[in-house]
């Protein structure tokens, strides 16, 4: 078999007495959507921080192509490969879409360190940011600041940036949230036709497109995984259905 | 060094780490509960200082004077809190920086302008002139004791107040979440004016107090309020524990290198270059001190938030 | 972009008013109106080097007084061992004084850069306040330094009783060092100008902006960030070498925090992040302090009342009038 995009074996992490991640393992393999769920607090972002570099792991490992990165800074990771967006809008507001796109395309293009050279005339720079802009469907708002973009398009923006870094692997931080139904339906057609490109880990709440874009899920709660499969075992698995239907706030979306 | 000077030396550190408590405590509180960071806390203690001054002279008692000085500072710390900081809330750091160190020039230079451009002088009060001897051999002046004994009392009713009271469960609530404490239907602009003037009045019993040490002058806030930065980032921004460890950490090593150090380089070098040498690496002392502290735990010894 | 290019004409606007009061001061024969505009020449230079850090990357310092002052000592130090003729170190290398200008802009800006370099090191691990507190801290162990470290004058600074000087060039004809001083400012914004359009003003626009956007992108903002400071550090030494010159003294006033609150203070008045803020703001302080300081005693007051309403409620600064709204905001 093929070495996975990224494996994470054994992560574990408490915050004094609370346990955030207990010795979850999971990998995301090529060609793949691999969906993160679980209840409010089952602690999917402590994991994405862990496997993205912003939390280290107080035990277990984080392989990117087969590569050890447990160890290394976000910024390194990314150097590596690993692409990300963020629950909350990390785009910088003032600057135009191909601005951020361009940022994100940096280190793939020869880094930071570029003192003379204006950076619109950096061909490298504009064509892959372009290109990203092009894939999420953004090409015709490239100049627009991203202050004035629509919710829905900022999000794909987002997503634009992650890919402007050509990365290995994905990691999408409820890439649906706030959406309308409109927005949902373009962003979810876009990351299933993504996942030929770049294998994603998907974190989300929308159970439709979970059900509908994921080729295996993993079930966290309390930290742990409770459940791992196709989206029809899941769907039929005891456990979940205690976990979700236990939930007020989360009701019959996950049992469709 | 004998052992009676060791003990003169380490006593002077903690009166001077007393002091710094009473200074950073208003500062690290009123970044904690409001997220200000406030230039102008140095011309607060200044405030207490001519007060008391003002005060001694006119009515003769030294003791009106240091609750007018503490009073005087608290009223000029809420006058500024509902006149200009109250605006800068919401600003970020560089416009508060900026609002609170113009405040601080014109606080200096007011004073300039209503007391003269020459230090007033203070006497302590006829009752803590004298000394006390100290096992050893020694003796130590009792009105520095008397601050000492002063401060750390400030300091327990300071840790009192936060604990016990009402107001300091406010206090303890806005640190850990403003909007909450507005939620709670707290009057959150009152506790701010409260919190302020809290600060500017611990602040002002510092100044008052050691107005009587040395002189008392329009520019005297400023090295206490660089000082006073030292110890709270040492201790954790936002922390009063970490004031505490921070004001005596900085004010014994402080103290202490210049005692020490001269002598110590006295045996390498000769006398001058040594005295020279000494009292310059130990003005260095406390910043190594905070280099050393940000290596090994940047968000100081207590960080506040976890 | 639009904005830019407003920015860039004000900027150039300032600069030709600038040369244009120096020059017509010196076809007038007002030599004190010529060494008037070198000295905002001079602290622009210094508060450019000061907004590359503060407004162009974020970092809050209200430390460069630090740099500034070393600048300062740089040339000073350098002329008196040259007139003593003691050299600086002898060892391992000899190492004489000088009072060649050039030796001397590159000694203040190598000292002001690794100053700049250790103090952001410590510093820029921290954000926030804390880094506010610590650039000032710092600052300041440097100015207790000055004073108490007795071989350089002290706590009564340190006189340079001959200006360095430049093979070929009369530095004490006041237009020709205006000149260089102008020289020297305009230099500063262009390089900024040009950075900032770069990949690396790119980097550092988003370290400001959004430090993680910029770690995901693979950069890590800290090595950005902290060349940002050290060249600001370095820029601002070099002014500090230009003003002790100028003024033929360096004292440890120019590295008190005072200092620092005014270069942070000719960054805002001018506007935060443009090119020409502090031409602007550096101006309208030289202006103000010869115009107010001649008719009021209390120019520190009026100075401390100006400098809180233009925060409190004039947003934007001097360039926010002149070229249009705040910029970012």
């Amino acid at each position: 078999m093929a070495e996975a995009a990224l494996r994470v074996e054994g992560l574990s992490k408490a915050f004094g007495g609370l346990v955030a991640s207990d010795r979850v393992s999971l990998d995301l393999r090529a060609g793949e959507i691999h969906a993160l769920i679980g209840p409010n607090g089952a602690g999917k972002s402590t994991l994405i921080g862990q496997i993205a570099g912003w939390i280290r792991p107080d035990a277990g490992r984080v392989l990117l192509a087969g590569r050890d990165v447990t160890r290394l800074s976000p910024a390194r990771r990314a150097r590596l490969g690993l692409g990300r967006t963020f629950q909350v809008s990390t785009l910088a507001l003032p600057l135009s879409a191909r601005r951020n796109a361009m940022i994100g395309a940096l280190a793939r293009a020869g880094g930071a360190w570029g003192f003379v050279r204006p950076l619109m005339r950096e061909r490298a720079l504009t064509e892959a940011a372009d290109a990203a802009l092009a894939r999420v469907g953004l090409a015709a708002r490239a100049d627009t600041p991203a202050a004035e973009l629509s919710h829905g398009e900022r999000r794909r923006l987002e997503l634009a940036c992650a890919l402007a870094g050509a990365p290995r692997a994905l990691l999408l931080d409820e890439p649906l949230a706030g959406m309308g139904p409109e927005g949902a339906a373009q962003m979810t057609e876009l990351l299933d036709a993504l996942r030929r490109e770049v294998p994603i880990l998907l974190v989300e709440h929308d159970m439709d497109a979970v059900f509908r874009l994921a080729d295996r899920i993993t079930v966290l709660a309390m930290g742990r995984v409770i459940a791992h499969g196709p989206p029809a075992a899941i769907r039929a698995d005891a456990a979940v259905r205690a976990t979700y239907l236990g939930q007020d706030d989360q009701p019959e979306a996950a049992d469709v | 060094m004998s052992a009676a000077l060791a003990l003169e030396q380490a006593l002077n550190g903690v009166q001077l780490g007393v002091m710094l408590f009473l200074a950073a405590a208003g500062l690290t509180l009123i970044f904690g509960v409001m997220g200000l960071i406030n230039l102008a806390h140095g011309a607060l203690f200044m405030t207490g200082a001519y007060a008391c001054a003002f005060l001694t002279r006119e009515t003769g008692s030294f003791w009106l004077g240091l609750a007018g000085g503490a009073l005087a500072a608290a009223a000029a710390g809420a006058a500024v809190e509902l006149l200009v900081v109250r605006r800068l809330y919401g600003r970020d750091h560089l416009d508060q920086v900026l609002a609170t160190f113009a405040l601080a020039l014109i606080f200096s230079d007011a004073a300039r302008w209503i007391f003269g451009p020459q230090p007033l002088w203070l006497d302590p009060p006829a009752a803590l002139s004298g000394a006390v001897p100290l096992p050893g051999g020694g003796a130590y002046p009792a009105y520095r004791l008397a601050i000492i004994v002063a401060g750390l009392a400030a300091a327990a009713g300071l840790h009192a107040l936060i604990a016990r009271t009402r107001l300091g469960m406010r206090i303890r609530a806005g640190e850990s979440d403003r909007e909450m404490v507005a939620a709670l239907g707290v009057n959150v602009a009152l506790l701010y004016t409260a919190v302020f003037a809290l600060g500017a009045g611990l602040a002002g019993f510092a100044g008052a107090m050691v107005g009587a040490l040395r002189s008392v002058q329009a520019d005297m806030g400023e090295p206490v309020l660089i000082l006073a930065f030292v110890v709270i980032v040492i201790g954790g921004v936002g922390s009063v524990k970490g004031a505490f460890a921070g004001a005596m950490l900085v004010g014994v090593t402080d103290t202490m290198g210049r005692a020490l150090l001269p002598a110590l380089f006295a045996r390498i070098w000769d006398p001058a270059t040594a005295a020279g040498a000494g009292a310059a690496v130990a003005s260095m002392l406390i910043y190594m001190l905070m280099a050393a502290v940000l290596v090994l735990r940047p968000k100081g010894l207590f960080p506040a938030d976890g | 972009m639009a904005e830019d290019a407003r920015d860039t004409r004000a900027t150039l606007a300032l600069l030709a008013a600038l040369a244009a009061a120096a020059a017509g001061a010196h076809a007038l024969g007002e030599p004190f109106y010529v060494n008037m505009a070198a000295r905002v020449a001079i602290l622009a230079m210094a508060a450019a080097g000061l907004n590359l850090a503060l407004g162009f990357g974020g970092m809050v310092s209200f430390g460069h007084a630090a740099f500034f002052g070393l600048g300062g000592y740089a040339a000073g130090v350098a002329a008196w061992h040259a007139a003593n003729q003691i050299p600086l170190a002898s060892w391992p290398v000899l190492v004489p004084g000088t009072d060649r200008m050039i030796v001397v802009w590159a000694a203040a800006a190598a000292t002001g850069g690794l100053a700049a370099l250790l103090i952001g090191a410590l510093s820029l691990r921290t954000s926030g306040v804390q880094f506010i507190m610590i650039t000032l801290a710092f600052a300041q162990m440097f100015y207790y330094f000055a004073i108490s470290w007795p071989a350089y004058g002290g706590e009564d600074g340190l006189p340079i009783y001959l200006r360095n000087g430049i093979e070929g060039l009369d530095v004490y004809d006041p237009f020709t060092f205006f000149a260089i001083c102008f020289v020297w400012l305009a230099a500063t914004l262009a390089g900024t100008a040009r950075i900032m359009r770069a990949r690396f003003g790119a980097a550092l626009t988003m370290a400001r902006l959004s430090e993680a956007r910029l770690a995901s992108a693979g950069v890590d903002p800290f090595p950005v960030r902290l060349t940002a400071f050290a060249l600001s550090g370095a820029v601002t030494a070099v002014a500090g070498a230009l003003n002790a010159d100028l003024n033929g003294f360096v004292g440890p006033s120019a590295l008190s925090w005072k200092m620092s609150g005014e270069l942070m203070a000719f960054v805002i008045l001018g506007g935060v992040g443009r090119l020409g803020g502090p031409v602007a703001g550096a101006a309208a302080f030289v202006l103000l302090e010869h115009f107010l300081g001649a008719a009021t005693e209390r120019w520190v007051l009026v100075f401390g009342a100006l400098l809180l309403g233009v925060t409190l409620f004039a947003r934007g600064g001097l360039l926010g009038l002149l070229a249009g709204r705040a910029r970012h905001g």
